[in-house]
């Protein structure tokens, strides 16, 4: 089973005094698992660990089953696409990634051919004989993504790889994410851009100043921390104040306010499930017309909010 | 939104050396790295200090009414003063020491500085291969580009003599041993020093400070106690020259160290200072920020 798995068991990393990660425990599956946390919270140090770029001053990282300090066995199986944005000197895109492609090992037909599939993927096939010191910002992006994929791995680790893209091309990006995640892949992914990784994710990792904070499906991270963040979902209705007062006296509603323009209510409540059985059965009794019933704080951003922002990160 | 996926098992791990692959990948960083390195304007620099030599031996023969006269005229003395100015002050001991430093301290120090290295700690590669790819790559140029130094400024030297007197010198003398043996003096001092620089550059953030504390050694070695002599480059090089040559009055006389005894310590260094590069860059982090 290891050999499907990407784990690290109890990894720090320090980089002298500097704390980059501390007793990180993560098992990942295979699917879009996107890795969320502010500047410097230690998402790069995680992706770096990963392929070896760096050694864990503590711990142990296995990649389906291998060492990340066996380059040789690793790279067969790992794509990295890193935030650093800078080239090998006067190489053209083409000669980019078939170069490293050669480095790999592979006969020079099937360089070839998967640069192409590669460059074809990224949709920079015109561009792929202009110098890559002549690409704009997105390009460079592209490039690095079509020599992370080139070798057709069944690990990606793609470092913030929707940074400098235009919108049409970021949506282009995550369609080509979810396409290789459906082949199978692994794609472990750190972005800002929390709406795009909301809607990319199969699990989120949340980390922040070194530590996970918490891990697993949007909704599931969201349900661990109802304790202390009740749920908020807006419901929009007539006679809503009626409404407010009937649901208000059921335990499993925290707080009911009525929207300004009294046309609505707000409702915190730490049981999602019971709280929706009791909108059901009121609706039914008391013969109240919802027009929309809408979870306000059940997605990335919220968790993200409430996991980091409140805890003094900065994004 | 999980997509229903099965992840493929892990080929088995090929156990033992593969050692056609790492040939292979050898071939393929040696070609980048020499188009890299070698045939962009960056390189122009290299090319001109490879020329100095050159183009004094020109001025001396073809351009001085009196150089290619004294040359014929007192051709012993012309080959010492070949020897011990030319060859080991400027072409050993100035030229392929820093056209060395230059070329093997940026192999990897120079992808560091650009931000470029972690391309190749990306590839599937043992990053053995990596440092003996760097190295052939920087040997081949230094040797191409500073033999033909030794060899052009051999060249002018020799034409001063005139054709006749050295078709009999070259073949029916020593002439040609000669050469070759310089040559040889060329290859072997950019294999002990390439290594030397390689790990240097591998080491330091600023190589410059230890190349240069090297030089200063390698040229104060005519002063040194003999057992300090022998720690050094330039002794085991001297040691091989055709033209024995004096170090000066205040030299430490020592007998040279014979050839079977000089080439394989080289290599034997060489492949030690090799081996420390190997577990240097197996231990390496990336970490530009730092630099």
């Amino acid at each position: 089973m290891n050999d499907q798995l990407i784990i690290f068991k109890d990894v720090s990393k320090f980089y002298g005094e500097i704390l980059g990660v501390n007793r990180v425990n993560l098992t990942i599956t295979p699917g879009i698992t996107s890795l969320v946390g502010p500047n410097g919270s230690g998402k790069t140090t995680l992706m770096n660990l990963m392929t070896g770029l760096i050694q864990p001053t503590r711990g142990h990282i296995s990649v389906l089953g291998i060492s990340p300090s066996n380059p040789q066995e690793l790279f067969r199986k790992v794509g990295y696409c890193g935030q650093f944005d800078s080239f090998p000197r006067g190489m053209t895109g083409y000669e980019f990634v078939k170069s490293f492609l050669s480095v790999h090992g592979l006969s020079r037909k099937e360089a070839e051919e998967k640069t192409w599939r590669a460059i074809e993927r990224v949709d920079l096939i015109e561009a792929a004989h202009r110098k890559v010191g002549a690409y704009s910002k997105g390009m460079r992006q592209r490039i690095r993504l079509a020599q992370a994929i080139a070798h057709e791995p069944s690990v990606m680790i793609l470092d913030e790889p929707l940074n400098g893209l235009d919108p049409m091309a970021r949506a282009e990006t995550i369609r080509l994410f979810r396409q290789l995640a459906q082949e199978g892949l692994h794609l472990i992914v750190s972005s800002h851009i929390l709406h795009e990784v909301d809607k990319m994710s199969d699990r989120v990792v949340l980390i922040n100043n070194g530590y996970i904070l918490a891990e697993g499906g949007v909704l599931d991270v969201r349900e661990e921390k109802l304790e202390e963040h009740p749920m908020q979902i807006m419901i929009r209705c007539d006679r809503a104040q009626e409404f407010a007062a009937r649901v208000f006296a059921s335990d499993s509603v925290v707080e009911a306010s009525l929207h300004q323009d009294r046309q609505g209510v707000f409702i915190k409540t730490r049981n999602a499930d019971a709280f929706y059985q009791l909108l059901n059965r009121v609706v039914v009794e008391d013969r109240i017309n919802v027009e929309s019933v809408s979870p306000v704080d059940d997605d990335l951003n919220a968790v993200y909010h409430y996991l980091i922002e409140s805890n003094g990160g900065s994004s | 939104m999980r997509a229903a996926v099965e992840v493929q098992a892990v080929e088995p791990v090929a156990p033992g050396r593969d050692w056609s692959l790492w040939m292979r990948q050898i071939r393929v960083i040696l070609r980048i790295e020499v188009k890299k390195n070698f045939w962009g304007r960056r390189a122009i620099l290299i090319y001109l200090l490879a020329a100095i030599p050159v183009f004094l031996t020109f001025l001396l023969t073809f351009v001085h009414p009196q150089g290619a006269a004294d040359i014929r005229k007192n051709w012993t003395s012309a080959q010492t003063a070949f020897a011990m100015v030319i060859y080991r002050g400027l072409i050993l001991q100035t030229i392929v020491y820093f056209g060395c430093a230059w070329i093997f301290m940026n192999l990897f120090r120079g992808e560091v500085v650009d931000k470029s290295l972690h391309y190749y700690f990306l590839c599937a590669l043992r990053r053995e291969v990596l440092v003996a790819g760097k190295y052939i790559s920087g040997l081949v140029v230094s040797v191409v580009l500073f033999t033909m130094t030794t060899a052009t400024s051999l060249f002018f030297l020799y034409y001063a003599r005139g054709y006749p007197a050295n078709v009999d010198y070259l073949f029916d003398g020593p002439g040609l041993k000669q050469c070759l043996t310089y040559i040889g003096i060329t290859v072997l001092a950019c294999v002990g020093y390439g290594a030397v620089f390689m790990v240097i550059g591998l080491f330091f953030r600023n190589p410059i400070i230890p190349a240069l504390l090297a030089y200063g050694w390698e040229w104060v070695n005519f002063l040194l106690p003999p057992l300090l002599k022998k720690i050094s480059i330039i002794h085991y090089l001297h040691s091989l020259s055709p033209i024995p040559v004096s170090e000066g009055p205040l030299a430490t006389v020592v007998d040279p160290t014979p050839a079977w005894i000089s080439v394989p310590s080289m290599i034997v260094f060489t492949s030690v200072v090799l081996i420390l590069a190997s577990i240097r860059i197996r231990r390496m982090e990336i970490r530009y920020g730092n630099e």
